[in-house]
C-alpha cells in the first residue's frame, strides 16, 4: 500500500532548505493530509476548497505553477509563452540531463518557469509562475530566458508584469550561465520600468539566492504570501557562517514587512483581487498621453 | 594548471589585493570616500577618485586586506549591504561627474548572516544589476582574485569584465559545489573542473572579454601593462554615446 504522507517528506536536504516541506503535485481525491507545519489532518479537497491553505493554522502549502495561474487568471484568458523552450547541458556538467529529465517527469514542466499572458478580474498582464518541483525553481539560462522575454513582450506591449517566485536560486549545473541570468533578467526589468510600467512581485515560500538578488526585489510593489521564507543566503548557511542558531521567524515574510523590505503580506484568498485592484490603480499614463497627441493632430 | 590549482593561486594570501592595484595603477591621485549614506561605511568595499593620466576616473574594490589584522577589519572581502550600496552610490556619482567607474572584484561571495539578511543583502546586489545596466558612463571590471558568484556579480555589470590569469568566476564555491553533488566538501578539485570557473574556460564560453597574463615578476611588470590598458579601453569607450553604451551593455548581457 503506497504511503498517502509519503510526500510530505523532504526528498532532500535541498529541498528542505526552508524547514518546511515538498508537496505532491496531485493530491488524490479524499485523502487525509498532514499539515506539515501544524500536523493537523484534514481532508485533501477541504485543503483545495481553502487554496491549499492549511485550515487550522493557515499554512500557505506550496503549490505547482499551474495552479497558482487557475487561482490567478481568469479562466480561459491565459496564453502560454515558449512553452517548449528547454535548457541544454553547456558546460557538460555531470548528470545535469538526468537531473533535467527528472525534473521534467516530476513536474510535468521544461523548465523552473512559466510565462503568459492572461487577464485578472479582466486587467490584462504579463505574468510568470515559477515552480518548486522543477529543480526547486532554480535559475537555469531558460528560466533567466523565459522572465527575460515576458519583461521584453511587455515592454512593447505596454502591460504591466506579475512575477510569482519560488526558488533555491542560482542553477549550479549551468555555472557562470546561471549566475548571468541575474544580469540578464535585471536589464529587461529596468527596460520595462523605465518606460513608466508596473512590476508587482509575489515572493512565495521560499525565495532565496539569485532569484532574491535579482528580480524578486527589483518589483514596484513586492508583495509575499504569509511566513514565506525570503533570503539571500538560506538559513543553514548563514548558521553555518557564523555558528549560532538563528532566531525563530527569521527571514519570514512578517520580518521582512518589518524589516522594510516588502510592502504587504497577503493571504492566498485574497492574492487575486488584490493584483486586479493595484493594477487598476496604475493606468498606462504614458500610452493615454500618446493617444491624446494622436487625438490633437 | 588544473582548475583547482587556479582557485588556490586566486585565493593565495600573498596575492595583490584591490588596494594593491589602486596603489600601484592610481597612486597618490587617488582619494578614498567612504560610507553609503543611510547606514554605514563598509570596509570590505574600497571607493574613491582617481586620475588615471591626468583624467578623473571612480575607482571601487572589493578589498580582502593584506594581513590577519586588515582581513579582520575588512571581513575577508565580504560586503555587507552597505558596501554594495556604498559602491551604487560612487557609481551615480560618476554618471553625475561624466568619468568612467573601474571596479576590481576579489571576494569570496557576498557576507551570510544576520545583519546581512536584515539590511537587504538581495535587494542591495539587486538593485546594483538593475541600476549598473543603464549607468550611463563607461564601466570595466577586473577580477583580480576569487570572483564569487552574486557578490562578485554585483560590481561587474560591466561592459567589459577582465580577469587575472590565476583570478576565478563561479556561482558556487567549489566546497559548496561538492557538498551538493557527492555529499562531501573535500571534492573541490573535481567540482572546481565541473564548473569552468577559471578564466581561460570563462573566455571561451564569452562571458570575459580579456585575460590578463600574470607575469613571474607580478610587482614590475603587470600594473604599468594594465594602466595602459585600462586607459585604451576607456578611451574607446569615451567615443559612444550613452545611449549606444547602455545599448550594448542590455546586449552583452542578453546573449547569455
Ligand atoms: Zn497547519
Amino acid at each position: 500500500m503506497p504511503d498517502i504522507f509519503n510526500f510530505l517528506k523532504p526528498k532532500n536536504e535541498l529541498e528542505n532548505q526552508g524547514g518546511f516541506v515538498e508537496n505532491h503535485p496531485y493530491i488524490p481525491e479524499e485523502l487525509w493530509v498532514k499539515c506539515p507545519v501544524c500536523k493537523a489532518a484534514m481532508l485533501s479537497s477541504d485543503l483545495m476548497d481553502n487554496h491549499k491553505v492549511c485550515l487550522k493554522c493557515n499554512y500557505h502549502f506550496r503549490i505547482a505553477a499551474r495552479q497558482r495561474i487557475e487561482m490567478t487568471i481568469d479562466e480561459g484568458t491565459f496564453t502560454e509563452m515558449d512553452a517548449e523552450m528547454t535548457s541544454a547541458n553547456k558546460i557538460d556538467f555531470p548528470d545535469y540531463e538526468k537531473k533535467l529529465k527528472s525534473a521534467k517527469l516530476s513536474s510535468g514542466e521544461n523548465e523552473s518557469v512559466l510565462t503568459g499572458v492572461g487577464c485578472i478580474n479582466g486587467e490584462k498582464t504579463v505574468i510568470a509562475v515559477m515552480n518548486s518541483q522543477f529543480m526547486m525553481g532554480s535559475m537555469g539560462t531558460v528560466t533567466g530566458e523565459k522572465i527575460t522575454r515576458a519583461f521584453e513582450y511587455a515592454t512593447d506591449k505596454r502591460l504591466p508584469v506579475i512575477i510569482f517566485t519560488v526558488s533555491g536560486g542560482a542553477r549550479m549545473q549551468e555555472g557562470i550561465l546561471s549566475l548571468m541570468q541575474m544580469a540578464k533578467t535585471s536589464g529587461a526589468v529596468k527596460r520595462h520600468s523605465d518606460a513608466g510600467l508596473l512590476y508587482i512581485t509575489v515572493l512565495t515560500d521560499p525565495t532565496t539566492g539569485g532569484v532574491t538578488a535579482s528580480f524578486a526585489m527589483e518589483g514596484d510593489i513586492i508583495l509575499s504570501e504569509p511566513r514565506a521564507l525570503i533570503g539571500f543566503a538560506g538559513p543553514r548557511v548563514i548558521e553555518q557562517t557564523i555558528r549560532q542558531k538563528l532566531p525563530k521567524d527569521f527571514q519570514s515574510a512578517e520580518f521582512l514587512l518589518e524589516k522594510g523590505f516588502i510592502d504587504a503580506v497577503v493571504e492566498r484568498r485574497n492574492m487575486k483581487d488584490t493584483l486586479a485592484r493595484l493594477i487598476r490603480l496604475h493606468p498606462d499614463t504614458m500610452q493615454k498621453k500618446e493617444v491624446a497627441a494622436d487625438e490633437r493632430v | 594548471m588544473s582548475a583547482f590549482d587556479h582557485v588556490t593561486a586566486a585565493r593565495a594570501n600573498d596575492r595583490p589585493t584591490s588596494i594593491d592595484y589602486i596603489t600601484r595603477i592610481f597612486g597618490d591621485s587617488f582619494f578614498e570616500l567612504h560610507g553609503d549614506r543611510r547606514f554605514a561605511d563598509d570596509k570590505a568595499v574600497i571607493g574613491g577618485i582617481a586620475e588615471l593620466n591626468g583624467k578623473p576616473v571612480t575607482v571601487i574594490g572589493l578589498e580582502k586586506g593584506r594581513n590577519l589584522k586588515e582581513r579582520m577589519s575588512r571581513n575577508f572581502g565580504s560586503a555587507h549591504p552597505e558596501g554594495y550600496r556604498k559602491a551604487l552610490r560612487l557609481m551615480k556619482q560618476a554618471e553625475k561627474f561624466h568619468r568612467p567607474v573601474i571596479c576590481f572584484v576579489d571576494t569570496s561571495g557576498a557576507y551570510c548572516g544576520i545583519g546581512a539578511e536584515e539590511r537587504g543583502q538581495g535587494q542591495a546586489i539587486a538593485e546594483n544589476l538593475m541600476e549598473m545596466m543603464t549607468l550611463k558612463t563607461p564601466i570595466l571590471s577586473i577580477f583580480i582574485g576569487e570572483g564569487g558568484s552574486g557578490g562578485a556579480l554585483a560590481l561587474a555589470v560591466a561592459d567589459e569584465v577582465w580577469m587575472l590569469e590565476n583570478a576565478i568566476y563561479s556561482v558556487i564555491s567549489p566546497e559548496g559545489c561538492a557538498s551538493i553533488l557527492w555529499k562531501d566538501s573535500s571534492k573541490t578539485a573535481e567540482a572546481s573542473e565541473c564548473l569552468k570557473l577559471t578564466a581561460q574556460d570563462l573566455f571561451k564560453l564569452g562571458v570575459i572579454e580579456r585575460i590578463i597574463r600574470e607575469p613571474k615578476d607580478i610587482e614590475s611588470k603587470l600594473f604599468d601593462g594594465l594602466k595602459n590598458l585600462i586607459a585604451e579601453t576607456f578611451a574607446k569607450k569615451a567615443a559612444l554615446s550613452p545611449e549606444r553604451l547602455i545599448e550594448l551593455r542590455y546586449n552583452r548581457f542578453r546573449k547569455y
